[in-house]
């Protein structure tokens, strides 16, 4: 994965990123991922946004971005981590429409913030619901965790 | 003839005329039990053991409950086939206030008896659809097989059969 020619690129780019072993993950700041996703697209055709997923640490959070290129035929791992209060980061909805509902759907079940999106709302859980269920830290009344077996 | 044959002890059968005597109470139990209209209202993979109950293999309609209707305003019998989440228990409350009297609720599965296998770490699934609506008939499994949800019918024709006119 390190010896590829985007890689290098977007290392070179963006001299913070660094690969995480052993999944090639590239974990780069919050602040350059709005630049790396668009750098990927543009220059090395990751036109599609398999997925975008929200990760709870327990001491951290993190967005994960999987990039595919139908010209390269490979995937791009993208991961920035995040601090678990009041956690928020650029929204890519410019670049793909496909992350619209992936970013809502992080805000609604791990709470993070994506700032620019054009409708960051809940997307499945109930409008009036507080709070966000996918935390590790998450509680309420009537919640019942699974008991030591 | 086979009418006049199950119907009870008090029934007369006036001689040379076209009238029977019954009570109203065999009458009314009887023709509620022979047509209980299910609500097409599938949740969840419990709604395809209730698509295979209502097809031909096991026919329900055998029960006279083969009839899904699609609106909650022609049904008797809601078939809670599924797991129930909190935005979806507002709407089940409401199909359920739809429905015209008498009335029934079938809960099938263990997720619409108990939350089920989503009873623990759950933050949105309602733990029982009987805390929303009255039910009538709890039939467990993960799924049911049809010829439990059959079963299940079946003891529902049965309560019905109790029923009087005297106890409102």
């Amino acid at each position: 994965m390190a010896d590829l020619d985007w890689v290098l690129a977007l290392k070179n780019k963006f001299s913070d990123t660094v690969e995480e072993a052993p999944s090639g993950c590239l974990v780069l700041p919050g602040e350059d991922i709005f630049r790396a996703v668009n750098f990927l697209k543009r220059e090395y055709g990751f036109d599609y946004l398999m997925n975008l997923a929200a990760v709870d640490y327990k001491d951290r959070l993190a967005v994960v971005y999987n990039l595919y290129s139908f010209k390269l035929k490979e995937k791009a791992n993208l991961k920035v981590i995040l601090p678990r209060d009041n956690p928020a980061i650029e929204s890519i909805t410019e670049i793909y429409a496909a992350a619209n509902w992936q970013e809502r759907e992080a805000f609604d079940l791990m709470g993070i913030n994506f700032t620019g999106h054009p409708d960051l709302r809940r997307i499945l859980l109930p409008d009036d619901y507080t709070g966000h269920p996918l935390r590790k830290d998450y509680t309420k009344e009537g919640f019942l965790p699974m008991p030591a077996v | 003839m086979a009418l006049i044959n199950k119907l009870p002890i008090i029934t007369e059968k006036i001689p040379g005329g076209q009238i029977i005597l019954s009570s109203v109470d065999f009458i009314l139990n009887w023709s509620k039990e022979s047509s209980l209209w299910p609500m097409s209202f599938g949740l969840a993979c419990c709604a395809i053991e209730m698509m295979a109950a209502g097809a031909a293999r096991y026919d329900m309609d055998r029960f006279g409950a083969g009839v899904f209707r699609a609106s909650p305003r022609q049904c008797d019998l809601m078939i809670v086939a599924g797991t129930v989440n909190e935005k979806m228990s507002k709407r089940l409350r409401l199909l359920y206030d739809q429905m015209p009297e008498p009335k029934y609720v079938m809960a099938m599965g263990s997720c619409a008896i108990s939350g089920g296998p989503y009873y623990y770490d759950s933050y949105n699934v309602v733990k029982g659809v009987d805390l929303i609506v009255p039910v009538d008939v709890h039939i467990p499994g993960c799924p049911p097989r049809p010829e439990a949800l059959l079963f299940g019918l079946m003891q529902l024709q049965k309560k019905i059969k109790k029923e009087s006119i005297k106890n409102g």
